[in-house]
């Protein structure tokens, strides 16, 4: 292994559920206001997973009040706490940027497994 | 006290801060290095230290170098190179030095050779627009005129032509230290450096201005 892969992947960080496009996910993402901190919970659908290794982020949308809302995560960032696996979705697509155009029962995606997630 | 070393540029990659942000940052192998050879001002009129980096077998090294080598009492290495130093008795011949003399240094300047790039013309060498691809404009990447007629009657010298691009010594100043890893001999820096992965680079703290302290 190089240096640089050596480098890259001690900065990786342990626990990550293997999810994939399509996947319902909630991540725990540390907010700082002036010297507190606190943990803010984003959930929605994974709609495109980019990168690898250190490098990889992954973009969420979900509804709010009616309002699409789309989040880009470095997932391993140290300000990520955790991510959670909510549900499993069946798509077809790696990347489902078409979710921006579609409204209401269009958005539904199939969910195929539910995990333990009754702690928030 | 000398703070300037041998390295050898490793590569890219990218580091989260504190904040979370991503910081790009150049991963240099810097040092060890052996004092070959030392200069100061009673003798020669200037002080400075020679330092050597990397391993060579000994086949492989010239006999008068050799004899430097052997003079001075230290096993042959591969890359030499002086650094004006003014402290250079506080250093011993034989004396290794490594990344950890950047401790509490913030900024430091790396000095490489830039990747050669050929014979390139004036768009990619000096950056001139060039001129239109259609509509007939019969001038795509030409310099264009370099001079009149009558008067100057001449082209300037230093005008801007197409020429060798590259392969140059050139000077990357005021990158931060983002770690150092003396363990590893690892200096992470902020940023690019000159010159392609492997090779070689002279690096130096930097002085309140961001320009290289010698």
């Amino acid at each position: 292994m190089s240096i640089v892969e050596k480098i890259e992947n001690s900065s990786l960080k342990t626990g990550i559920p293997d999810f994939k496009a399509g996947d319902t996910v909630r991540v725990h993402q540390k907010i700082k206001e002036g010297d507190k901190e606190r943990i803010q919970i984003f959930e929605g659908v994974v709609i495109a997973k980019k990168g690898s290794a250190a490098r990889s982020s992954i973009t969420v949308r979900k509804l709010s009040y009616g309002i699409g809302v789309e989040k880009t995560f470095l997932v391993n960032s140290p300000l990520i706490d955790k991510i959670k696996l909510m549900y499993r979705g069946k798509v077809n697509r790696a990347k489902l940027y078409y979710l921006r155009e579609k409204k209401g029962k269009e958005t539904k995606i199939e969910r195929l497994e539910t995990y333990n997630n009754s702690e928030v | 006290m000398l703070k300037a070393i041998i390295g050898k540029k490793i590569g890219m990659t990218q580091l989260f801060n504190e904040d979370g942000a991503i910081i790009p940052v150049t991963v240099l192998k810097a040092g060890p290095c052996t004092v070959v050879t030392k200069k100061t001002l009673e003798n020669d009129g200037y002080g400075a230290v020679q330092l050597g980096f990397g391993e060579i077998e000994p086949y492989k090294v010239k006999k008068p170098l050799m004899g430097h080598f052997k003079k001075n009492n230290v096993n042959p290495i591969r890359i030499l190179k002086e650094f004006r130093c003014s402290e250079a008795g506080s250093v011993n011949i034989g004396d290794s030095v490594n990344v950890s003399m950047f401790n509490g240094v913030k900024y430091v300047c790396v000095t490489g050779i830039t990747k050669g790039k050929g014979f390139q013309g004036v768009v990619k060498r000096w950056g001139f627009s060039g001129g239109r691809d259609t509509h007939g404009s019969m001038f795509h990447r030409a310099p264009g005129s370099i001079g009149q007629s009558s008067f100057p009657s001449k082209v300037f010298r230093g005008l801007k032509m197409p020429g060798h691009l590259g392969n140059k010594s050139r000077t990357a100043s005021n990158l931060k230290i983002i770690r150092i890893d003396s363990e590893q001999d690892l200096l992470f820096v902020k940023g690019a450096i000159p010159g392609a992965n492997g090779n070689i680079v002279y690096i130096y703290g930097a002085n309140e201005f961001g320009r290289k302290k010698i």
